[in-house]
């Protein structure tokens, strides 16, 4: 126990680096993945088939196979098999990756609920917008885009919630995210080694931050209650 | 000269033709109510009229405007139409009001987008959004709810939201007024105080077109009677016409029904 006590400000100042990591990887997929999301939704619900299909095959590779090979994928096959990297080297290569990948991921998950929240605002809404002389932008903006939102934030919180903890998959490809720093003790790391406890100490970390969100996407929720 | 000529207007849907060579034609102020079963094609007819629906044939004409020909391909182009909506409104069997804002933005959403495309909104955008809020208040308060302008579509009971959901459509001042079954969605207490709306605006001369399965109210609103069967027009004239002295069989089957 005083072996702990000794070692926390040396794991924990790692885990906060680590941490950050994490953070960053969560809050670059969000600012990704929720307009290409949007952008995949249109595609699958275009009336061009072509298109549609296109977009449908993707959407079923991307949810229809493990992040983990994804991002086992996206990381070495331009570099080891096209003979052409394209992430450049350390740390900043493997988080390019591991955000294109997460991007890309998330995206098609995003893309079902928002074809859910859009199809599931009734046809009356559009039809009294365009008897009213609306065009079909200020129907989308005005009219359908709130009552959208207001349907998806619930499974989006869940979604959002499962990112955080997903981002300790590009642990897979070395990114220094908080579980690859913890994992570092086992293996001796700041002069300690075989400590098992930072690992689980990880936990934590996800356990407070998952805490805020649930909290900040509960207020949203709300917020949006005024209306039916 | 009729404000609205209806000329052989045909509608399929997936090789059914719903609407088949529908003419008819209105003068200014007239009501006009279209009666008949379920699936008879009426509400098709005013999707049509609204351009929910592009009709396969026919012509639509507004006070001698061609505002569509079936011939003319560029007549369905979605921008070539958005205009031409404007000179009909269409009140819908459930309301259909937009749930995030109160009864009174309602009113006001269409008319303050429009105005964002006059040469003047700029420098005049104050004046006109208080011209629009004050129509829109004397509007809803012309359909008794003056008290409930600030009230969310889910805080009002079925007669208030089709209340607001007519206050809406006439702040466009359409030339055209059309219900879909406006009281279908509503029980019968809730249903005498749209009707009497509705007749109120038959009153002052509003022109209107009404698909309603309320006989008593479809024959004490309307100047015109149309009964519509099977996708056809199969009787139409005076009130007293169509209801006291029907004669086409199939009219007389369906009013026994009353």
């Amino acid at each position: 126990m005083e072996q702990i006590l000794d070692q926390m400000p040396i794991v924990i100042t790692s885990l906060n680096i680590g941490f950050i990591q994490t953070l960053k990887l969560f809050f670059v997929t969000l600012i990704g993945a929720f307009p290409l999301g949007l952008i995949i939704a249109f595609g699958s619900m275009s009336r061009f088939k072509p298109l549609s299909y296109f977009t449908k095959l993707i959407v079923w590779i991307i949810r229809g196979t493990p992040l983990m090979i994804q991002l086992l994928i996206i990381y070495y096959f331009p570099g080891l098999v096209l003979h052409k990297p394209v992430w450049g080297g350390g740390e900043a290569g493997r988080f390019l990756a591991a955000a294109v990948s997460f991007v890309l991921n998330y995206s098609c998950y995003f893309s079902e609920i928002y074809r859910g929240g859009i199809q599931g605002v009734p046809v009356g809404q559009e039809e009294a917008g365009l008897v009213l002389g609306m065009t079909k932008n200020q129907i989308f903006f005005k009219v359908t885009l709130l009552q959208m939102i207001k349907r998806i934030v619930p499974p989006m919180s869940n979604e959002i919630i499962t990112l955080v903890k997903d981002t300790s998959l590009a642990r897979i490809i070395a990114l220094q995210e908080i579980i690859w720093a913890g994992q570092a003790f086992m293996k001796g790391s700041h002069g300690i080694s075989g400590a098992i406890w930072p690992l689980f100490f990880t936990a934590i970390y996800y356990l407070i931050f998952n805490g805020i969100l649930t909290i900040l996407l509960g207020h949203l929720e709300k917020k949006l209650d005024y209306f039916r | 000269m009729a404000i609205l000529e209806i000329e052989h207007i045909s509608k399929s849907f997936n090789h059914i033709e719903v609407l088949k060579d529908i003419s008819f034609s209105l003068e200014k102020g007239q009501a006009v109510s279209i009666i008949g079963s379920s699936g008879s094609g009426k509400t098709t007819l005013l999707r049509c009229l609204n351009f929910l629906e592009t009709p396969d044939k026919g012509i639509i004409r507004v006070n001698g405007e061609t505002l569509y020909d079936a011939s003319d391909p560029a007549a369905r182009l979605e921008s070539a139409i958005r205009k031409k909506r404007l000179h009909f409104g269409l009140v819908f069997q459930s309301f259909n009001l937009f749930p995030q804002y109160t009864a009174l933005e309602n009113v006001m959403l269409a008319k303050e987008l429009l105005a964002r495309e006059q040469p003047d909104y700029k420098t005049r955008k104050k004046e006109i959004h208080e011209e629009i809020q004050a129509l829109a208040e004397s509007l809803l308060t012309q359909m008794g709810l003056g008290s409930r302008m600030s009230s969310y579509p889910h805080q009002l009971s079925g007669g208030q939201c089709q209340r607001v959901a007519i206050a809406r459509a006439l702040a466009l001042s359409p030339d055209i007024l059309c219900f879909d079954e406006p009281t279908s969605a509503l029980d019968p207490e809730l249903t005498g105080e749209v009707l009497r709306v509705i007749k109120n605006l038959a009153d002052d001369n509003t022109t209107m077109i009404i698909v309603t399965h309320e006989m008593a109210f479809a024959r004490d609103v309307a100047d015109h009677v149309i009964f519509m069967d099977d996708g056809y027009i199969v009787e139409q004239g005076s009130p007293v016409q169509v209801f006291e002295h029907p004669s086409e069989e199939r009219t007389k089957q369906f009013l026994a029904k009353y």
